[in-house]
């Protein structure tokens, strides 16, 4: 075999056998070395495996050479390549920013054990994408999660409820996780295999078998606990708050997206045919519950004054978008989850990177601190605002790419409502930004106070974000050829 | 514990045994019941007795916290060391087959190096977990929350 054969077992295998080398570097900089070049490689793997896939279809591995149904598969196609992409880019690109961030806020000497958490936390959520075994990926679940779980807790030495927030995240996770598995267990009751292309040519014969409903069922909330869908999202304003400013922008931009990939695996992959219990599943609990999470999410978020918060209930809403792109059950509306899955990796990346800058310098995130902060930190701002409006949905920018997929998806079906909602709630977005730019822009500086704007190792990374997300804005090629691609994997796999 | 002389005795002669019958289990695992993982917690309830009956400060003597700092990555380096070995020598991921000049003893070579990283890596995590509870000193004051 030729070692490129072997890229998608490395894109995991790799990070998994960093993480104990970095863990026994005791040198800080040396760690955060390490960890980027080993984000970077799982990084440009991706990007090979991914234009591979583009150009001659899904790539298959058989883990110990045993094959596909028997043993452990992983297996790369259009839908989950593009998340691998998202995952290892946004770690690449948060990692610089790190550095400076961690050596303000976390402990000197936690940091070789961070960055071990760290490259942890990407190869589960490396491995819960790249394979095709639905209990490894269960395991890879409890990798990542279990990892998360300490870089949130990471952020005590700036605020001590970060380790009440990693607790209440580490009870609610593991409560998502048991649901998960105790689905797959159905799953595997009724159909006796874990492969995933196995499992879905079995689903289909046997109907509407209740085991397998059920096991659905357990599968979905397990899930919807994972990406934080309304009302199961309590774990996630306080562990996005009292995280580390790195660890935030990582986990808002690559944990929850994860989930929903494995949201759309389970629910087109393996449970497109064959159960009837999908559109109603879908119908009658997705959907409502996206859109209560899209308008609960962005009220809460008007009402934060701690901005890590407001853009963690953001998150929320942003959620919503994406579950309800799923429960069009149609190739746009797929295409609209995925690409959103990149686009608010890019905006919300962007955006808590511009506050790790701020609270690098002022110390503070609260928005009664930052009256004035544009005009001493301009860069940070602008890199903020941008962002922001690219998190409303303003044409130029990725947002609106989105919000347009979205919306054709709902037009489709011609469910006015359902579109009279969507631009409701991106009006929400309005104020909530708005807030900050009046507070930022509009009102003096704080007497007395001097700020002077973030190092360049920090504005450097966000600004990247920011580029990527008028990039793509503008030319969206790229992108919608990948999620055409990967919607249609997605659906054609369950014919 | 020092006036307990009968737990002394026993448990200074129980010690050795439970560790011999963790490595039993350990490298018997591939011909019957047994692996890394019950070898790994047999061989860390040896050191958690011998903490009980003389006190953690004489288990971290005898295992000290720089081991276990060490032995923790190491065992999982085994582990994911031998799949890259073995994709180097031509197979897939953790195909053992190649490891060796047969297909069996590739499988069997394969498997003993992979508990023993597995064992490894499960004692000295129980070990670390036991002294991480039986160390634990009350640092959170009430001024604290």
């Amino acid at each position: 075999m030729m070692a490129v054969d072997h890229l998608p077992v490395l894109q995991v295998v790799g990070p998994l056998i960093a993480a104990p080398i970095c863990s026994l570097l005791r040198a800080r900089n040396l760690a955060w070395f390490f960890t980027l070049l080993v984000s970077i490689g799982a990084f440009l793997c991706s990007i090979y495996l991914l234009n591979t896939v583009l150009e001659t279809g899904p790539i298959s591995y058989a883990i110990g050479g045993w094959a596909a149904p028997l043993g452990i598969e992983y297996r790369v196609d259009a839908s989950n390549g593009f998340v691998l992409l998202i995952i290892s880019g946004i770690s690449s690109v948060v990692l610089p920013f790190a550095k400076r961030s961690f050596e303000l806020e976390v402990p000197e000497n936690q940091h070789s054990l961070l960055y071990t958490a760290y490259i942890l936390c990407l190869t589960g959520l490396l491995g819960i994408t790249a394979t095709a075994d639905a209990f490894n990926v269960f395991v890879f679940l409890e990798v990542s999660s279990l990892s998360t779980y300490v870089l949130v807790a990471a952020g005590a030495k700036q605020d001590r409820r970060a380790l009440t927030a990693a607790y209440n995240y580490l009870i609610l996770g593991t409560i998502g996780a048991t649901f998960f598995v105790i689905g797959v267990g159905l799953l595997y009751m009724a159909t006796g295999t874990l492969n995933m292309a196995d499992l879905a040519a079995r689903v289909g014969p046997i109907g509407g078998s209740r085991t397998l409903d059920v096991g659905f069922a357990f599968i979905v909330i397990g899930l919807a606990l994972k990406l934080a869908l309304f009302p199961l999202h309590n774990w996630l304003p306080n562990a996005y708050t009292y995280a580390p400013s790195a660890v935030t922008a990582f986990l808002a931009a690559t944990a929850t997206k994860a989930a929903v990939y494995l949201l759309l695996r389970f629910c087109f992959t393996i449970f497109g045919s064959g159960s009837g219990f999908l559109a109603p599943m879908v119908g009658l609990v997705c959907m409502p519950l996206a859109l209560a999470g899209m308008f609960a999410g962005s009220l809460a978020a008007i009402y934060q004054y701690n901005l890590k918060r407001m853009l963690a209930y953001s998150s929320v809403a942003q959620i919503g978008y994406m579950v309800l792109g799923i429960s069009f059950l149609s190739i746009t509306g797929l295409m609209a989850t995925t690409l959103h899955l990149f686009n608010h990796a890019l905006m919300k990346g962007a955006l808590f990177m511009a506050l790790g800058c701020v609270f690098f310098r002022v110390r503070s995130v609260n928005i009664n601190d930052l009256s004035g902060i544009a005009r001493q930190m301009p860069w940070t701002m602008a890199a903020f605002v941008i962002s922001g409006l690219s998190l409303i949905g303003v044409p130029l920018t990725v947002g609106f790419i989105s919000k347009w997929y979205l919306i054709s998806a709902a037009l489709e079906q011609e469910a006015w409502v359902l579109i009279a909602l969507i631009l409701a709630s991106s009006l929400l977005a309005v104020i909530y930004i708005w807030r900050v730019i009046e507070v930022a822009y509009l009102k003096d500086p704080i007497p007395g106070r001097t700020v002077t704007e973030a190092p360049l190792s920090m504005l450097l990374p966000t600004w990247a974000l920011v580029i990527a997300n008028i990039y793509f804005g503008v030319d969206a090629s790229l992108t919608t050829r990948v999620a055409r691609m990967a919607a249609e994997g997605l659906v054609g796999m369950a014919q | 514990m020092r006036h307990h002389l009968i737990l002394r005795v026993v448990s200074k002669l129980l010690i050795p045994f439970i560790l011999l019958y963790a490595l039993y289990v350990q490298f018997h695992g591939d011909f019957g019941p047994g692996g890394g993982f019950q070898a790994g917690v047999i061989f860390a309830a040896a050191f958690v007795l011998y903490a009980l009956i003389f006190g953690v400060q004489a288990a971290r003597k005898a295992f000290p916290d720089s081991w276990l700092a060490i032995l923790i990555p190491l065992g999982v380096l085994i582990f994911a060391g031998t799949g890259i070995a073995s994709l180097l020598l031509g197979g897939t991921f953790l195909d053992y087959d190649v490891l060796a000049s047969t297909p069996t003893g590739g499988q069997h070579l394969g498997i003993l190096v992979v508990e023993f990283g597995v064992g490894v890596t499960v004692t000295a995590v129980m070990i670390a977990i036991f002294f991480a509870y039986a160390g634990r000193t009350h640092e959170i004051q009430d001024d604290d929350w």
